[in-house]
């Protein structure tokens, strides 16, 4: 009995090893945004995203700071934070979701996955269900993930006054790009 | 049998393992990220200047600020000048400000009223943060200098300039603004200031004289605030027959421009005439209209998204 007990626990463990070897993780990780219109186009970028994925589980999730957008126009990201954002209140945006046939992707080998990923992205205070597609990289060990995707500014209840309405889109095209560290 | 049971739940508790970890790991990197960042308040006043005077806010860095300020006459001038409005002289200022850094910012500028001319430079000495870094106010120090270039034969006989005496057409400003943003809405900063006046374009008994300058800015909707600022003389130094200047402004912000609304009692537009100088008394209707409008321009600009996308 004492050795099955020892064996199980064994098993757990190794079960437990595994498990940590499945998650990824990044504090630098990237997104930018691109809003054109005929009078001008605005493109900003944040490089401190922070994102887990667990590829056990398919579980995904993305975290970043509003106010660590760049812009190229200072008055750009004040607005951006002051008036449309609201970092003051809503200091974060996020996603958690997961990632579909997540069994098909073997990390151990070099491969380029297209991948859908679905869940809820939260920015200025609405949470909305979206799924877009993604490509997942793995190469000599390492792991990357890139997707291209467009919100629409009327879904997260951000109100832009008619004077500047030319001058911002109303879809917004999201670029993510994170290169992850196996945790 | 036994071990059936035992691995079974073990299963389950593993699976729900894997969906812990990476909330747990996402929650801590989370934490790690809040720790280790300081979050500074932004927007403390709408804009560079609180109405007359100066706010804690700087230019961002490479932005020009280009700045023209109107102050009509006075209301008790009457139906006959329109309340002021057509009433003459009136006082243009036309300034020039620029971010060399977000923290050090300069100005030059040119005002009708006395014929004066004047430069400045601000510097932010602490920034009101949380986070890594707890600070509970802004503080930001302003020296100011002001040269009139009247000619000696319009200077105003009241006065009392000697014949023979010099004329010095200086007259420095220094200023210490300390800041804090409460709520969302509502700023308050106290401006304790030091003025050494020129001989020449007011009769000051005692030239060095000392202010203590109060403001707020209570915003009413995501671009528009309303504005206050009043400025004590300590009785001791103020030059007999003026006022404390106290002005109530509406700031309009739209993206690059702000444009403000104000009424007060002071004609002056360098720090050093309507701190020091002010002859109206709002109790007998010499308070004034006047607006500002600011249009800002951002310099560099390919430098710095060429800087950025590199990164």
């Amino acid at each position: 009995m004492k050795k099955k007990v020892l064996m199980l626990l064994f098993l757990f463990t190794a079960f437990r090893w595994e498990a940590q070897g499945q998650i990824f993780y990044t504090k630098n990780g990237n997104l930018s945004f691109f809003s054109k219109t005929i009078l001008e186009n605005i493109d900003a970028s944040n490089n401190q995203v922070i994102s887990v994925i667990n590829f056990q589980s398919g579980s995904i999730q993305f975290s970043l700071l509003n106010n660590a957008f760049h812009f190229p126009k200072a008055k750009m990201e004040e607005d951006f934070n002051e008036n449309y954002i609201e970092s003051d209140k809503y200091p974060r945006s996020a996603f958690k979701g997961t990632i579909s046939d997540i069994s098909n992707i073997d990390i151990t080998k070099d491969g380029t996955y297209q991948v859908n990923v679905k869940g809820d992205l939260a920015i200025h205070g609405v949470t909305k269900n979206i799924s877009v597609p993604a490509t997942i990289i793995i190469k000599d060990g390492n792991l990357s993930a890139a997707s291209v995707f467009h919100v629409l500014v009327k879904d997260y209840n951000i109100s832009v006054p008619s004077i500047v309405t030319n001058k911002i889109g109303e879809s917004i095209e999201i670029k993510i790009s994170c290169t992850y560290e196996k945790k | 049998m036994k071990l059936l049971f035992l691995v079974i739940p073990f299963s389950v508790f593993s699976i729900e393992i894997y969906a812990q970890d990476t909330t747990n790991l996402m929650n801590q990197l989370l934490k790690e990220s809040a720790t280790n960042k300081t979050f500074y308040t932004q927007s403390t006043f709408q804009y560079t200047h609180v109405i007359n005077g100066q706010s804690v806010e700087n230019l961002p860095k490479n932005v020009l600020d280009v700045r023209i300020l109107h102050r009509f006459g006075p209301l008790s001038s009457g139906i006959y000048n329109f309340f002021g409005l057509d009433y003459s002289p009136f006082n243009v200022k036309v300034g020039f400000d620029y971010g060399i850094t977000n923290n050090i910012m300069v100005g030059i500028a040119h005002s009708g009223y006395q014929k004066t001319y004047d430069g400045f430079f601000k510097v932010k000495l602490l920034k009101q943060s949380t986070g890594a870094v707890n600070m509970p106010i802004s503080v930001s120090f302003v020296p100011t200098v002001t040269i009139s270039t009247l000619k000696r034969e319009q200077i105003d006989p009241s006065v009392k300039l000697d014949p023979g005496e010099n004329l010095e057409r200086a007259s420095y400003v220094l200023q210490l603004l300390i800041a804090r943003k409460f709520s969302e809405g509502f700023s308050l900063q106290i401006s304790p200031t030091f003025i050494h006046a020129d001989n020449m374009s007011y009769y000051h008994p005692d030239r060095d004289i000392f202010a203590i300058g109060i403001a707020g800015r209570q915003k009413i909707s995501k671009r528009l605030a309303v504005n206050a600022e009043y400025f004590y003389q300590l009785p001791g130094t103020q030059a007999p027959g003026t006022h404390n200047v106290l002005a109530f402004g509406i700031d309009i912000g739209t993206g690059g421009h702000v444009f403000e609304l104000q009424f007060s009692n002071s004609f002056g537009l360098t720090e050093k005439s309507f701190i020091t100088e002010t002859s109206g008394a709002w109790d007998k209707g010499d308070a004034l209209f006047g607006f500002n409008i600011s249009r800002v321009f951002q310099l560099g600009e390919k430098h710095r998204k060429a800087d950025w996308k590199n990164k």
